[in-house]
């Protein structure tokens, strides 16, 4: 492989021979002029681990609340209780969103200043009793830490109660950028940091629970506190091994504007393909569309992601912050995005078994 | 395969169709991009990238040529069809000069009722009350119109145009250059010959213009490497293309809509971009079309070896026809190619730069 950036060739060079990246390398691969040197690398990852295939999921995000009691300066979505715009879903609104096709529900909500654990044990019993089908993934590390803040109630017990009631798998928002000088700037110090983020997700783990991780970027954050946000998820992994997939996840401007413009499509692009090479015991890094496009998502593939996430029939957190693409893309415009990159897609349930290829 | 290629490409020898064919439908597309990338900065060293303030009236959506890729024109007679008079085509031009522009991209429908006349005072009155603004008037196959209209040939038209002031020529109605699709997709504007008569006589005056290609509907690789080939060769005979324009078929209202099976999006896109920057050795510029695949398309584009943005398109009617709208600031055009690691240079119709940010 021929790059334009000399300096890339000896990262190639430990690509080739699967030897694990430094962080000099992944600062490297955030500095490097050579953008689609860094693609072709990771590509190379991909189709090594994966072949063409690229997978998506059938599925519906549900937030029980929107109510919340912290202020995090990146977030669109919070209300606070009684505020105009606020909302709280019934047990009976909750499985009233699943529909017939879904095969995985994705439940993120606000930090609920009222509601008991006793209500988030029973949503997830009621999901699993009406459709015993349906795998759910739901509550981030933050919610399950609020949990503890708010009730007292031990991670260890919450996740093994919300198991015990049909939770199978964790989503990984909540953890931003493990960075305590973003946190400080961008007022989410009053969650779960990095390693209270990461020790819930071992628990997680350590139940049989499997979980995702994310990274918002694109606002203040630097490339090192990237490369470290990373390099930290890949430490917890060699851990706990408990992680299926990445989601780097680009902040969106909407309404809360903590930098003028969104990040540029090269940076996205380039953002997956990075931590598609770093993460080498990540099983999945996904592209996920709603952030990225489908323009961007779709070239994505081709740039280290094999997921595009999924039909996604509701996702307000994002939504409200202004992500500009179509809601709740049906399962043919997201094979459509995939054959596109001339992949081939194949529908998975939250764990990763596959449910058909569509050829 | 792709070493031999890169080899050539940057050895500045000229690719065959083989190697044409392997990169449109083989190669892995991001190797055709960093191989594009690098025949591009190896031609333009700067890290600059090119737009033009620019608008795109039309004067009349009345045709008589019935192509089924087209959601903009009407029949005579239709209740919707609509023919401007030279005034009110100098208003839009008017507006445009108002806002900044420097080239106006005028054309329209094959309406046969219109005189030569007509179409001279455009341009000379153009260039008499906007001497800011380029007309970059009529596509080639209006030009024909006009032959047949006022029975002149082609170069007597171009004689004429040119007698009133106009210099270069925009490159649509070319769709894709190979006899098969042109008969399936637009039987009445005649095969790759007719489009490519028109421009030869244009370089051979001395006019500049554009080569366009509309992919994406039912061409092969090989009607594509039949439209790489053609104008290729005729800009070695007269160096007259300033830059080569893709774009993908957009269905929306249109006779062919219910034929496309997937409407080709980002990925071909970048791919088709790249391999005309390796293949047409002889292009000076590639440009990047924010307005017909998005923006951030526009903008990844740039690394595929794009050297330049397309316009800010002010008014824009036959992609609307088909439902699409897209739009557009200078400043937001700046911030884009900016962001993505280029300066932003505003040009004139020709490539001239005005002025870098």
């Amino acid at each position: 492989m021929h790059f334009s950036d000399r300096d890339l060739a000896p990262v190639w060079e430990k690509v080739q021979a699967r030897e694990r990246l430094s962080r000099e390398d992944g600062l490297r691969l955030f500095e490097t002029d050579d953008f689609l040197g860094v693609g072709r690398m990771a590509d190379h990852v991909k189709s090594r681990r994966e072949g063409d295939r690229v997978y998506f999921v059938i599925n519906r995000y549900i937030s029980p609340t929107n109510v919340c009691v912290l202020s995090c300066t990146f977030c669109g979505f919070a209300r606070k209780k009684g505020e105009e715009g606020a909302f709280e879903y019934t047990l009976e609104d909750i499985v009233g969103m699943v529909s017939e096709e879904v095969r995985e529900v994705h439940i993120v909500g606000g930090h609920h200043p009222d509601w008991p654990f006793e209500y988030y044990e029973r949503v997830i019993a009621a999901l699993r009793a009406a459709r015993p089908e349906v795998q759910i993934k739901a509550f981030t590390a933050a919610e399950i830490d609020y949990f503890w803040r708010r009730w007292k109630i031990e991670p260890k017990e919450a996740l093994a109660r919300l198991k015990a009631a049909g939770l199978q798998t964790m989503p990984g928002g909540g953890a931003e950028i493990f960075s305590p000088r973003v946190a400080k700037l961008l007022h989410y110090t009053g969650k779960a940091d990095a390693e209270r983020w990461c020790e819930i997700h071992s628990i997680a783990h350590s139940l049989g629970i499997k979980t995702n991780a994310t990274m918002l970027y694109g606002h203040i954050e630097t490339f090192a506190e990237r490369v470290d946000h990373l390099l930290r998820l890949r430490e917890q992994q060699d851990a706990s091994a408990g992680f299926l997939t990445f989601i780097p996840l680009p902040y969106q401007v909407g309404t809360t504007r903590v930098v003028p413009r969104p990040t540029p499509p090269t940076d996205k692009l380039r953002t997956t393909a990075v931590a598609r090479l770093l993460l080498d015991n990540f099983p999945h890094v996904e592209a996920y569309w709603v952030l990225l496009g489908e323009a961007t998502a779709s070239v994505a593939l081709h740039f280290g992601a094999d997921d595009v996430n999924g039909t996604l029939e509701d996702e307000r957190v994002q939504h409200m912050a202004g992500a500009q693409t179509p809601a709740g893309l049906a399962r043919e415009q997201l094979c459509r995005m995939i054959r596109d990159a001339g992949k081939v897609p194949v529908e998975r349930d939250a764990l990763y078994n596959v449910l058909q290829v569509w050829n | 395969m792709l070493v031999e290629i890169r080899d050539k490409a940057l050895g500045g020898k000229r690719l065959g169709r083989d190697e044409g064919r392997w990169l449109l439908s083989e190669a892995p597309l991001l190797e055709v991009g960093a191989l594009a990338n690098e025949v591009r900065f190896a031609r333009i060293p700067d890290k600059v990238v090119t737009f033009v303030i620019d608008s795109n009236p039309n004067y009349t959506n009345v045709c008589v040529t019935d192509c089924q890729f087209c959601a903009f024109y009407r029949k005579p007679g239709d209740p919707e069809a609509y023919t401007l008079t030279v005034e009110e085509v100098l208003a839009k031009v008017e507006s445009a000069a108002a806002r900044g522009a420097t080239t106006v991209l005028l054309q329209g429908g094959h309406n046969p009722v219109l005189p030569l006349d007509y179409y001279t005072t455009l341009v000379r009155e153009t260039r008499r009350r906007f001497p800011q603004v380029t007309p970059h008037f009529f596509t080639a196959s209006e030009i024909q119109t006009i032959a047949q209209v006022s029975r002149l040939t082609v170069g007597g038209v171009l004689d004429r145009l040119w007698e009133a002031g106009q210099r270069t020529l925009p490159g649509g109605g070319a769709e894709v250059l190979s006899e098969r699709v042109r008969t399936r997709i637009a039987p009445k504007k005649g095969g790759p010959s007719a489009w490519l008569e028109v421009h030869r006589e244009a370089h051979r005056r001395g006019f500049k213009s554009t080569a366009t290609m509309m992919y994406g509907h039912v061409e092969q690789p090989d009607d594509l490497l039949d439209h790489l080939d053609a104008i290729r060769e005729l800009q070695d005979e007269w160096g007259g293309f300033t830059a080569f324009v893709p774009w993908s078929f957009k269905p929306g209202n249109t006779l062919l809509e219910r034929w496309i099976k997937q409407v080709k999006g980002p990925n071909t896109y970048l791919r088709m971009l790249a391999v005309a920057r390796v293949y047409l050795d002889n292009f000076p510029h590639i440009q990047a079309s924010w307005f017909s695949e998005g923006k951030p398309t526009g903008q990844i584009a740039l690394h595929f070896g794009a050297d330049d943005w397309g316009g800010t398109l002010f008014e824009e009617n036959v992609h609307k026809a088909a439902a699409y709208v897209n739009t557009i600031t200078v400043e937001e055009i700046t911030a884009l190619i900016r962001e993505v690691g280029f300066t932003p240079a505003q040009r004139t119709t020709t490539y001239e730069i005005l002025k870098t940010w």
